[in-house]
């Protein structure tokens, strides 16, 4: 009876549903300054509801309400899913919509310097109808592929819709940094890549390693889960004295821009955060590898190297790509600090928004990481599945 | 084809297997048998060095074994195990071309080879060589790995208990198509297992091995009719011994032509003495008549001459 109920009864939704209708009753939607570096005054959503030219902005957002609160009584109807999916994107750019619209009508009758940023409130239900979303197609049971691409849809009507928000302080951030955001994102890639590419071709053949001798394993162990507990920054001020030492002794190391700060004391440190969970997963890997199997390919006379290729690294694969998701996000996010020591990427563009107390800017420096987190844990996530369904 | 020449093998100390010596010619299915611990499993891995034997020689066409490029002595020999070691990864197809592909086999060549071991070991090239491991049964997964290890068309197949796993069924289906297999091919083949009966039907010599040592070596009928001491005589079973000879003995040399009134239950005449007294036993007769192919009755068997001792 009690499973059959839960079958029935989405939960989760009511929970999400409870939360917005708090978020939008209690928290305000938008806060209006009258600079960027004070913090403004909040506005709420029943005040911008009272003005007549968003009545129908309301009807919307009450029909959205209206069909979650059927979601919620009848979570195993696959159709009705796909709609609240479908509304779920409706409402992010809805949301977004509302704010810009918000920032325009207040910008025409403040001075020109006067700025809304979103609030509290818009944040959490924008949150909200994503988490929404993805539990509505997580409802749908669909595999990896088709689920990735009906994400990318449902993220297309807020991507159009940023067209507009011009007055909202975020796109004013964007305009006056524009020419950095571009390559800061690239920078914050090029990062990554340097840093989590090497530590595979490392990380790989030491678990492979470790398979062969308990003794490596004992030793480099206790190592890799000490440089873990390193916090970021101090690991950075340990490799700044070695490395710019190692330019001052090889010039020729200093022109290829090896040096105390900058890309290579950063690049090394997430290269060294990422051998734990890459190592350890391929270790894992390797290590459900039946020992049968690899007798078997032995005797039939294949190499350790032909062995490793052919039979350990391709079963152990699906096993090492969760290791390497994990290192990719968790790369992703440690990326930002490098911009500490001069590295740049998108942690720039964050710290400059600290250091100056412009939120708005700090939030542009970091909406990019965390949609490039997500990114990078949804392909890797498709990419083990389809794995999973070609060679089980 | 390959000779043990005071092969031994000791871990840490203790020996596995001591003092091995013993010729096994081209074409023969030797059986190592044994209880467990007796050592017949490293005796056969010690043959492709799978096992490094660590006193005496061992020889392969001649040559010591050392001598070899371990992967190339191994690729000219077969080997299949009892839980297969199939790779999960690959299909049925690619798991037979395994070898063939690392000898550089051109893929008209391998897939022709696959089809054709495939059709050998009953099991339909286009419902199987795109599956994998995971889809088959328990002996269609041992049915591959024995088409695996004849892949490359090897000199020598080497099976460690390769049907130990398998329901009776299965197992003496598997059994009758390797007996087929080495009666076509007469490949040498060096086969490893505990029970007494497979050593029976299979082998064309039993060599029986305890703590490492080689206790007799011989033919299944040798063996059995002639055990050498008690250890020999226990482990090939003492109380149904008799049987067991009946079974390797054919009822051709005891048919007698019909005196008197034809016996009503009859017997194929390729039946073995064992089920010849059995089918005696089954009607409460004491003689049957004999069938030839064609279902004619060539003659009689009769229960007081089965027990004779015969020279064929």
């Amino acid at each position: 009876m009690t499973s059959t109920d839960s079958h029935r009864w989405n939960s989760v939704l009511g929970l999400y549903v409870a939360l917005a209708l708090g978020a939008a009753s209690t928290l305000p939607f938008v806060r209006v300054a009258p600079n960027r570096l004070l913090s403004g005054e909040p506005v709420y959503l029943w005040d911008i509801f009272q003005s007549q030219s968003n009545q129908l902005v309301l009807v919307f957002f009450l029909a959205v309400f209206a069909l979650l609160f059927i979601a919620i009584g009848q979570a195993q109807r696959r159709f009705l899913q796909l709609m609240v999916s479908f509304a779920m994107a409706a409402s992010l750019a809805g949301l977004w919509l509302l704010a810009s619209q918000v920032s325009s009508s207040l910008s025409l009758s403040d001075n020109p310097l006067s700025r809304t940023s979103l609030g509290a409130g818009f944040w959490v239900m924008t949150a909200i109808s994503w988490l929404v979303a993805l539990d509505a197609i997580d409802r749908l049971n669909i595999s990896a592929l088709p689920r990735f691409i009906l994400q990318i849809v449902l993220c297309l009507p807020l991507a159009l819709s940023l067209t507009e928000g011009q007055n909202l302080s975020l796109i004013k951030e964007y305009a006056n940094h524009s020419d950095v955001f571009g390559p800061a994102i690239w920078r914050h890639l090029l990062i990554v890549v340097l840093a989590v590419v090497p530590a595979v071709f490392i990380g790989v053949p030491i678990a492979w390693r470790m398979t062969q001798s308990e003794g490596v394993k004992q030793a480099l162990f206790p190592i890799l889960n000490l440089i873990q507990t390193i916090p970021s920054i101090a690991l950075f001020g340990l490799l700044m004295a070695p490395l710019a030492w190692l330019a001052v002794q090889w010039p020729t190391l200093g022109k290829a821009g090896i040096s105390g700060v900058g890309l290579a004391p950063a690049v090394l440190a997430l290269l060294l955060y990422s051998l734990l969970p890459i190592v350890r997963s391929t270790l894992a890997g390797l290590e459900q590898v039946p020992a049968d199997t690899i007798n078997a390919a032995r005797a039939m006379g294949m190499s350790a190297w032909q062995i490793l290729c052919q039979v350990e690294l391709p079963l152990a694969l699906p096993v090492l790509l969760i290791g390497l998701r994990t290192a990719v996000v968790q790369t992703t996010g440690l990326a930002a600090v490098c911009a500490l020591i001069g590295a740049g990427g998108l942690g720039q563009i964050m710290f400059d928004g600290l250091f100056s107390a412009a939120n708005d800017l700090v939030i542009l420096g970091v909406i990019p990481i965390v949609l490039l987190a997500m990114l990078a844990d949804s392909l890797f996530k498709v990419l083990g599945n389809l794995l999973k369904t070609s060679a089980p | 084809m390959i000779k043990f020449e005071n092969a031994s093998k000791s871990y840490a100390g203790v020996a596995a297997i001591s003092n091995l010596n013993l010729e096994i010619e081209q074409g023969e299915l030797v059986v190592f048998l044994g209880p467990s611990g007796s050592g017949k499993s490293s005796a056969l891995k010690m043959v492709n060095r799978m096992v490094a034997h660590d006193g005496g020689h061992i020889l392969f066409n001649g040559q010591d074994i050392t001598r070899f490029n371990v992967q190339d002595l191994r690729r000219r020999m077969g080997y299949a195990i009892q839980s297969v070691g199939l790779f999960p990864h690959r299909t049925v197809a690619q798991n037979i071309a395994t070898v063939p592909t690392l000898l550089g086999w051109d893929s008209s060549r391998i897939q022709a080879r696959v089809t054709a071991l495939l059709e050998m070991l009953a099991m339909s090239p286009e419902q199987f060589a795109d599956r994998y491991p995971h889809q088959l049964s328990g002996g269609q997964q041992q049915r591959v790995g024995v088409a695996r290890a004849l892949a490359a068309d090897p000199d020598v197949l080497l099976m460690d208990e390769p049907f130990g796993a398998l329901d009776p069924v299965t197992r003496t289906a598997l059994q009758l198509a390797l007996k087929e297999i080495h009666r076509a091919t007469s490949k040498t083949i060096l086969f490893v297992t505990h029970d007494i009966d497979e050593a029976l039907l299979l082998a064309t010599r039993i060599v029986l091995l305890n703590h490492g040592r080689m206790v007799q070596v011989g033919t299944p009928l040798e063996l059995l009719q002639h055990p050498i001491n008690d250890f020999v005589s226990n482990f090939l079973g003492q109380a149904d011994r008799g049987l067991k000879q009946l079974s390797l003995q054919a009822i051709a040399p005891y048919v007698k032509a019909i005196g008197g009134a034809e016996p009503p239950h009859a017997i194929a005449h390729t039946a073995t003495l064992r089920e010849a007294v059995s089918c005696m036993a089954t009607y409460h007769v004491s003689s049957l008549s004999v069938a030839d192919a064609s279902g004619k009755i060539m003659g009689q068997v009769n229960a007081v001459d089965l027990l004779e001792k015969k020279h064929v």
